[in-house]
């Protein structure tokens, strides 16, 4: 028989104190546990802080700025616009054609300078084999997070099929600085067109090899469906962009709804999370949004290389870029979003001011907003499919 | 391995084979803590992968100091990181290295002349052992830094004292 | 709607508050007083033909005239426009409203600003540094700014 107790009452006002079922009273509070900068699951150097009540979650503030290296006061110190691309592809490391190439639009819009069309076809391919490779990583990561180790060494196993086609155009396998100011470092070597359709038929099928292994398996979506929901009304207000966007159902793409270059001519879709098997706005939409972006950018590679057409890439580099004194803000489609550069020149060689806006950094502010009431490993599954990049972060 | 060192100390015939021996097993087992800061940790990730596969050499990673012998720094290590650096550093157990990957953790890299937040190398807070050039270095150079680190490990002596 | 009606739209609004505009440019921009942009990026966000949604961007300037700005790029994804808005303040006074409450987006924008770039934001519920460590000296981003020699020890040029 339990034994009853009747608390003081100063008991009564502390919201500390527990009764269990079997009458004692027990006292819990509230735990601060450092989800460190070095840890296995939060891609890089984050800081979470998690206020906890025993595994639930009540808050996180997360704690970024392990990593800011200064990308915006180099900038303003470089001689040279042409300068600036490589830092800008340390920002996103995965990612890094769609980061010069988003640096290259500022700049070309801020001169008015129109490059060729086997430019922008180029730069299509490549930014959409990057963002392939780019979600190979995301995808493979995400599911060792779960625990998955076969996912990850099969995505890395394709992911360096594409490090591979870059490397034979520009000889770099991560940092390429490859798109400049009005056209891009190398043309393609003559094997590419080949070996780049090759990779095309050979990574479909490795794709439902994906989705057999890992995005329909039971313990997967068992741990990503119907966590971390983001409603759209939310993300809209936090500007959230890319997967994030679409994967709560708020059909919205740069490349079609902003359009640059020549996406609007090639046919393609926009990939929407419909909450397949769960809430729309979970995590296993954004997992699901960035699977079939990689099978849209299959299409787009391949009818951007049937339609290849000649030219020299290196016409429209301008000699010296000093644009006349303005400003631009321009916005591009990476894998993680939306990545803008507000870029003021005020006529002399060297930018007066270069803002990075990256979509990994405004993704991440939403944490707080959805993972309040998730337990620690569904907060692991938060953070994998936000999908930052600490590089971006902090810039 | 106190005891060994206090008989040993001064007969170094008799310690070569047991030398042979240890350092053999450390230096084909050297744990490595998953510690990847920047752009080079896709590199280090990419050389645990299968086209690369940093495992057959026996570099398994750890995600806690305490267990791992090897940290590999990889990427750019900025002001506000370096105290925690220190501190993880710390927690090693000995015998531990350091291997400083990429630029940024050698000398600064790309931002040595305006990153008011970059410190400029890792060797400013902790000890390195080997440096491993390049932005980033292919995962080979990583293998090849890990095999210089290898030679260092075979040759030490336990009759005389470990750094 | 295009610039200029969003930007007839503020003026008969919110009359004064309105500085200036330049609606040729390639990216027309309204200047707006730095008091007084809460009020105008709230009627912005609620009212339902202009509908600015989404903040694209909130950067802090320094005009290396003894102003500092902020830059606000807004878009709407229903009705598909944007704007920029433009706030300056002095240097050793610099106050701006905060749009924090409008966006949630803009509370991590305005403490990188106020972290690199010194600038207040009123209102704002927690402005503290964000990348740089707490007890950093000096707001990097600023042209005047000169790197401090040592921090905690380790020596911070090369």
């Amino acid at each position: 028989m339990p034994e009853t107790r009747i608390l003081p009452t100063e008991y009564v006002t502390d919201p500390n104190l527990r009764v269990t079922s079997s009458g004692k009273t027990i006292r819990s509070e509230e735990m601060i546990i450092n989800m460190g900068p070095q840890h296995p699951s939060t891609h890089g150097v984050l800081r979470l802080e998690l206020v906890l009540d025993g595994e639930i979650v009540m808050d996180v503030i997360p704690h970024i700025g392990y990593l800011h290296r200064c990308f915006e006061k180099h900038a303003e110190h470089m001689t040279n616009y042409q300068q600036v691309i490589p830092y800008a592809d340390r920002m996103d490391y995965l990612a890094s054609m769609n980061n010069d190439w988003a640096y290259a639009l500022a700049v070309e819009r801020l001169m008015k300078i129109e490059v060729p069309e086997r430019v922008e076809y180029i730069r299509i391919i490549m930014a959409e084999l990057q963002r392939i490779a780019s979600h190979l990583v995301a995808l493979g990561t995400f599911g060792i997070d779960m625990g998955a180790f076969t996912p990850f060494l099969w995505m890395f196993r394709d992911r360096e099929k594409i490090l591979d086609l870059f490397e034979m155009t520009c000889g770099a396998r991560l940092l390429y600085n490859y798109v400049w100011v009005g056209g891009v470092s190398h043309d393609l070597p003559s094997q590419f067109v080949d070996q780049a359709k090759a990779f095309c038929r050979y990574l479909k099928p490795k794709i439902k090899e994906y989705n057999d292994l890992l995005t329909y398996n039971e313990i997967f979506v068992r741990r990503t469906a119907n966590v971390g929901v983001l409603p759209a009304d939310v993300a809209i207000n936090y500007a959230c962009s890319g997967p994030m966007l679409r994967g709560s159902g708020v059909n919205w793409d740069l490349r079609r709804d902003d359009p640059y270059s020549l996406y609007h001519t090639l046919e393609w879709e926009v990939q929407v999370g419909k909450g397949e098997v769960g809430t729309v706005g979970d995590c296993w939409d954004r997992f699901i949004v960035k699977v079939r972006e990689m099978e849209e950018s299959l299409r787009i590679i391949e009818q951007a290389l049937d339609r290849l057409p000649e030219g020299n890439v290196q016409s429209a580099i301008p000699k010296r870029i000093r644009p006349e004194a303005g400003e631009i803000y321009v916005r591009t489609e990476t894998p993680r979003g939306e990545l803008g550069f507000y870029i003021i020149s005020d006529g002399t060689a060297s930018p007066s001011r270069v803002k990075a806006r990256g979509p990994a950094f405004v993704n991440l502010s939403v944490i707080s907003e959805i993972s309040k009431g998730a337990m620690i490993a569904d907060l692991v599954a938060i953070v994998g499919s936000i999908d930052i990049v600490l590089g971006e972060v902090d810039r | 391995m106190g005891i060994l060192d206090l008989k040993l100390e001064n007969s170094n015939i008799i310690v070569t084979s047991v030398d042979r021996l240890l350092n053999w097993a450390r230096l084909s087992s050297l744990y490595q803590m998953q510690f990847g800061l920047a752009c080079c940790a896709i590199e280090m990730m990419a050389a645990s992968a299968s086209n690369f596969d940093i495992m057959r050499f026996g570099v398994i990673p750890r995600a806690t100091p305490r267990q791992a012998d090897v940290m590999i720094v990889a990427g750019t290590v900025t002001i506000k990181m370096a105290s925690r650096i220190k501190r993880l550093y710390d927690q090693m157990a000995e015998p531990r290295y350091v291997l400083s990957m990429g630029s940024c953790s050698n000398c600064g890299g790309p931002y040595w002349e305006h990153g008011y937040h970059v410190l400029k190398g890792v060797d400013r807070v902790i000890p390195v052992d080997v440096y491993i050039p390049g932005c980033p270095p292919r995962p080979e150079a990583l293998l090849e830094g890990l095999m210089k680190l290898q030679e260092k490990v075979r040759k030490e002596s336990i009759a005389k004292k470990s750094a | 709607m295009n610039p200029s009606e969003i930007h007839e739209r503020l003026t008969s609004t919110f009359g004064a508050a309105v500085v200036d505009a330049k609606l040729d440019a390639a990216q027309p921009w309204i200047q707006i007083a730095p008091d007084k942009i809460d009020q105008v990026c709230q009627f912005l966000a609620r009212e339902d033909d202009l509908a600015f949604d989404y903040l694209m961007c909130l950067s802090g300037v320094d005009y290396n005239n003894g102003t500092l700005g902020v830059v606000y790029h807004l878009s709407s994804i229903r009705h598909r426009h944007k704007i920029v808005l433009k706030a300056s303040c002095a240097k050793d006074a610099p106050h701006v409203a905060s749009v924090s409450l409008i966006w949630g987006t803009a509370d991590w924008h305005e403490r990188e600003a106020f972290d690199l770039m010194g600038i207040i934001f009123d209102g704002h519920p927690d402005l503290r540094r964000i990348l740089l460590p707490a007890d950093w000296e000096g707001h990097p981003l600023r042209k005047d700014y000169k790197v401090q020699e040592f921090y905690n020890g380790m020596r911070v040029p090369y």
